[in-house]
């Protein structure tokens, strides 16, 4: 039987939450026996290729190709988790909401101290995703069925929330592993 | 700094004999005064007082009648709630904005007029009604209100913006020459207890004849429950505050009617306030208390004088003050406390905190005010329309009071009945009363919901129509708003929402956010972006903050969406929809790139492929 297929990305989030999957040390090697990776930072696969057991989303949505890519995990993906203070609330990149999409551009391309802008044209390249007007936690633009709380969640809240979902349980977390404070 | 002891400051100060627990009182002369309470005079009252700073701007910046920001000499408040919109107050509004050339919330270049909206001012039977200053206007239309400020502006000298305003008193004691207003009663029912006729002071003659606990005995065999919306029975509340040891006692009496559609108590201290003082003095000599407060809600300000009138007649009559109607060993007298626009304070632990010259913070209880009340005193707070009944109580006998209405439910209820019928206005009937009847009377033959006991109580659909209207069926403290089949009912319970978000204390989380969150999932569904599993967010996010809440305001405050969703859950079904391309059908990507888009173009390769997803 081919094994379970676990996707990972992280959109408007900093790797924090990537950087605690990792630290599962050797039981990284239990999780490559049990499942393989489709579309992740860790192999480098740059879309989904087939259908997705688990989608694993680090980061909320804070441009159209994040909601692009949200979009590609949920169509792809049995079920999606949010992982992380920014993907369930928006985390520190939701700060800027508390300021307007226009002032926040007036800053960063063209009054703020440190710019150094002599054409004063706002960067404008197609190729470059456009910001939504606010930052948003990835349940307000798709579907999540999972949310696992943290900045980051620990390793052991990941290892076992993945191991819960692979025996075909729902995660039931102890408090120790979703309290932070 | 010095403080700038200005003479209307000291004067005012000195006339309330610099008493901290008068702040209220001092702040609300002030504003009067001097149009406005700026820093400096902040500062003059904290020295004044012996007070903190804060102690006294966070008392003006609670209630919604006392400001800081200079307000023009003439303030209109137009009432925004419920049955003023069924009325048409949005096109008054539009008038008064393009005839002043300002918006609402500002005020006029040359400082003249202010524009404000006010939650319910108690006039939802002859609704559009606006406060201009102190003086009340009825029946507004566009044309009127258009008329009203060309008048006042041409008429700069004015002493007397009565004069002006009021063409032609209201009925019965509106005409008075201390109330001379264009307010009317319409008392549409009078009943056997409040509006019957009777024999003046014979309760309170034969109160006095009696001891204090007997007089507590035959409340309690009238079963006379409270009218003020909870139903507790006064007699037991009397009791409790009784059986409290103390020197002082107090009783307070709660003429706060803020709850968004009633406006019966405003008719009786119209046409009835002998009785209801009558009744206050049997209460404090029930309760063993020498002091009594009026508390008046400040939209009602306008029946102020006439109020002190009456209590000095009293006074001048033996039936207040000093051994009372020539009985020995009982002194009472009654103050009335001004509100100052705070919904809140219709709550009792928030009333008594007003009365006391503080924030209208509702408080934690025990310790009940029937412990620790008034000044830290054993107080009894009771509604206007309870302690007339139990004057006529008195009077009458308890048998003669719990033949009247149902078995558990004795006596009869005032009601305020607005929005859709032809004859709005005040219903006294007995306790009981099927709503149908009750609807057929007032002419609501279109009615297809009514909201019994006002945006605090419930949403009801015809289903409901044959209940009584008593405590144990449909309990109301009074209001009734009907719409017939042509309102939009969710429009309705958003509108409320909107009351319960400006009237909230703050204080508690639940309240003051969870009711942001629900009016913002409700206004998503009324946009046709909500779905199936929106309606189960609503359900039990208005259960939360009607679980988690400290007081009775925010206990009640998630009903307008709770009831509609139990009663016209259809309504709802019919505007939901269902996700699209995967995306939560809350989410509109468009709108959320519009401004980015109009920055920086709308080119993207991103949104290219966002599109082909589709």
């Amino acid at each position: 039987m081919a094994k379970p297929k676990v996707a990972t990305t992280s959109l408007a989030g900093c790797f924090g939450c990537h950087m605690s999957l990792l630290d599962i040390d050797e039981r990284i090697l239990d999780l490559v026996d049990k499942v393989d990776f489709d579309r992740s930072p860790i192999n480098d696969i740059k879309e989904i290729r087939g259908t997705v057991d688990i989608g694993l989303i680090e980061g909320g949505c804070a441009n159209e190709e994040n909601v692009r890519v949200l979009r590609e995990f949920r169509e792809r993906c049995r079920l999606l988790i949010s992982v992380g203070d920014c993907a369930i609330n928006g985390g520190v990149p939701a700060l800027r909401n508390l300021v307007p999409l226009g002032e926040c551009f007036e800053e960063a391309y063209l009054s703020g101290p440190s710019v150094d802008n002599p054409s004063r044209r706002i960067p404008d390249d197609p190729e470059i995703p456009r910001l939504l007007d606010r930052v948003r936690p990835c349940h307000e633009v798709v579907k999540i069925d999972y949310h696992l709380p943290g900045c980051p969640p620990s390793a052991d809240t990941l290892w076992a929330a993945l191991t819960a979902l692979l025996a075909g349980k729902s995660p039931e977390l102890p408090y120790e592993l979703v309290k932070y404070d | 700094m010095t403080t700038s002891a200005t003479p209307p400051l000291d004067e005012v100060l000195g006339s309330f004999e610099h008493d901290r627990s008068r702040l209220l009182d001092i702040l609300l002369a002030l504003q009067r005064r001097l149009g406005q309470l700026d820093d400096a005079t902040i500062d003059g009252v904290a020295a004044g007082l012996g007070l903190p700073r804060v102690d006294v701007a966070s008392v003006v910046s609670f209630y919604s009648f006392l400001g800081g920001q200079r307000r023009g000499r003439v303030v209109i408040r137009l009432c925004n709630d419920v049955p003023d919109l069924l009325m048409g107050a949005d096109r008054v509004a539009a008038g008064l904005e393009e005839e002043l050339g300002i918006r609402f919330g500002e005020t006029t270049p040359d400082g003249r007029f202010t524009l404000e909206h006010a939650s319910c001012i108690g006039m939802s039977d002859q609704a559009p009604a606006a406060l201009i200053n102190d003086v009340v206007v009825p029946n507004l239309g566009q044309g009127a209100a258009r008329r009203l400020v060309r008048e006042i502006r041409a008429n700069p000298d004015a002493k007397d913006l009565r004069r002006l305003l009021v063409r032609e008193y209201g009925d019965g004691q509106n005409a008075h020459a201390l109330v001379r207003a264009a307010v009317k009663n319409n008392l549409r029912h009078a009943g056997e207890v409040v509006f019957a006729e009777r024999e003046a002071n014979a309760g309170l003659a034969k109160a006095l004849a009696m001891s204090p606990a007997e007089v507590i005995r035959e409340v309690k065999t009238a079963r006379l429950r409270g009218r003020g919306g909870a139903g507790f029975p006064t007699g037991l509340k009397w009791e409790f505050t009784r059986a409290a040891t103390s020197d002082q006692r107090y009783l307070i009496c709660n003429a706060d009617e803020g709850e968004p559609g009633t406006f019966k108590d405003r008719v009786v201290l119209t046409e009835r306030p002998d009785l209801l003082f009558e009744g206050m003095t049997i209460a404090g000599y029930a309760l063993g208390a020498s002091k009594g407060i009026l508390y008046l809600r400040g939209e009602y300000a306008y029946l102020l004088e006439y109020l002190e009138h009456v209590l000095a007649w009293r006074r001048a009559h033996g039936l207040l003050g000093r051994r009372v109607y020539g009985r020995p060993g009982f002194d009472f007298d009654i103050r009335i406390q001004l509100g100052a626009g705070a919904y809140v304070c219709g709550e009792e632990t928030a009333l008594i905190a007003s009365a006391e010259g503080l924030r209208g913070d509702p408080k934690n209880r025990p310790p009940f005010p029937a412990q620790r009340g008034y000044l830290g005193q054993p107080t009894s707070v009771n509604n206007v329309e309870t302690l007339c009944c139990v004057a006529r109580i008195l009077e009458m006998g308890s048998g003669w009071f719990a033949s009247l209405g149902s078995r558990k439910s004795t006596g009869t209820k005032l009601l305020s009945i607005s929005g859709d019928c032809t004859q709005r206005g005040v219903y006294e009937l007995p306790l009981g009363t099927r709503l149908a009847a009750v609807l057929e009377q007032c002419g609501a033959e279109e009615a297809r919901a009514v909201l019994v006991g006002g945006p605090s109580g419930r949403m009801v659909g015809e289903a409901d129509f044959d209940r009584e209207l008593c405590f144990d069926d449909l309990s109301t403290g009074g209001a009734l708003v009907v719409f017939d089949g042509s309102r939009d009912l969710l429009e309705i319970a958003s509108s409320y929402l909107d009351f319960f978000i400006h009237e909230s204390c703050g204080y508690c989380t639940p309240c003051r956010v969870g009711n942001v969150l629900l009016k913002e999932r409700l206004d998503r569904i009324r946009a046709g972006r909500g779905e199936a599993a929106d309606l189960d967010y609503l359900q039990g996010l208005g259960e939360t903050i009607r679980t988690a809440s400290r007081c009775g305001l925010g206990q009640t405050s998630p009903n307008p969406v709770l009831s509609t969703l139990s009663a016209f859950r259809p309504l709802y079904e019919a505007r939901l929809t269902r996700s699209t391309a995967g995306l939560q059908p809350g989410f509109d990507l468009g709108a959320s790139l519009a401004e980015a888009g109009a920055r920086v173009g709308a080119r993207s390769l991103h949104f290219e492929t966002v599109r082909d997803l589709r």
